[in-house]
């Protein structure tokens, strides 16, 4: 119920800020549409703690500033290889072992792990990410684990 | 000049200067995988500039809203691309290019995909 309350509220939300209308005509149509979708959504059965992860939003939100600033410093590294006249590349595998434990961790750290330029996750298999480093210095931050530590869905960890 | 103005100004620059080091990145990187990293740049904060940029010429308005609304759905689904493409590249059995490798080795592997 709750997490159904809070899809109705991000699609009505949604629909107004894409829409941007005030007619009362048009938002009796936009209602209509959320109330479908949300119909739809029940029907599928997808609403649920992973499609709409409530319990983590603040938390979330913290981790996306850390994740944005983690994106910057590692895009300067970057430039950096990239312009520099001969560049420090000695690209290699590595396998680390991960914390999370729930699908939706798992999911959040490989994207984190592949957005930030220098990584690309390969292959998350239940316990143990595969990613390819394009040099020692990022594999070396992938194998610290610092985005496995903050990854905010290990500590609701359901199966 | 107003000072928004000439901020937006520079965010749209910074924007377009990373854009053309992503593209040099693909060019001078030896192989797909590393091409991949390279791409990356492109993706993130080349598109987080730009966005900034627009962000701050249109002020406070719904297009603002909408703006960081494209920002967070590139957040989403880049990546998964990425992974796709990489995933797709070692199932079809590319050997990822090692510094062991000598330079015209590499761009052979490259030219399998």
């Amino acid at each position: 119920m709750k997490h159904m309350t809070g899809l109705l509220f991000f699609l009505a939300l949604l629909w107004w800020v894409l829409s941007g209308y005030t007619t009362p005509l048009l938002i009796s149509l936009g209602i209509v549409s959320v109330l479908f979708a949300a119909f739809l959504a029940y029907r599928m059965d997808v609403v649920d703690e992973e499609s709409h992860p409530l319990h983590l939003s603040v938390k979330l939100i913290r981790y996306w500033l850390y994740l944005l600033w983690q994106i910057v410093i590692s895009n300067i590294k970057m430039v950096k290889i990239i312009l520099s006249p001969n560049p420090d590349i000695d690209p290699r595998i590595v396998s680390v072992q991960i914390r999370q434990s729930s699908q939706l961790g798992k999911v959040v750290l490989g994207n984190s792990v592949t957005l930030t330029p220098g990584t690309v996750t390969l292959k998350i298999e239940d316990s143990r990410i595969e990613v390819h480093a394009l040099n020692q210095e990022s594999a070396q931050g992938v194998e610290q684990g610092t985005f496995d530590e903050r990854v905010p869905a290990r500590v609701e960890d359901q199966s | 000049m107003d000072i928004l103005q000439l901020f937006s100004a520079v965010l749209l620059g910074l924007g377009a200067v990373l854009g053309v080091v992503g593209a040099i990145g693909i060019l001078r990187f030896p192989d797909f995988y590393t091409r991949m990293h390279a791409a990356g740049i492109t993706d993130t904060l080349c598109t987080g500039f730009f966005i900034g940029g627009l962000m701050l010429q249109f002020g406070m308005t719904l297009a603002t809203v909408k703006l960081l609304l494209i920002f967070m759905f590139m957040l989403f689904t880049c990546p998964t691309s990425t992974h796709a493409l990489a995933k797709a590249a070692r199932k079809g059995g590319l050997k990822p290019w090692s510094k062991s490798d000598t330079g015209s080795g590499a761009q052979n592997e490259g030219r399998a995909t």
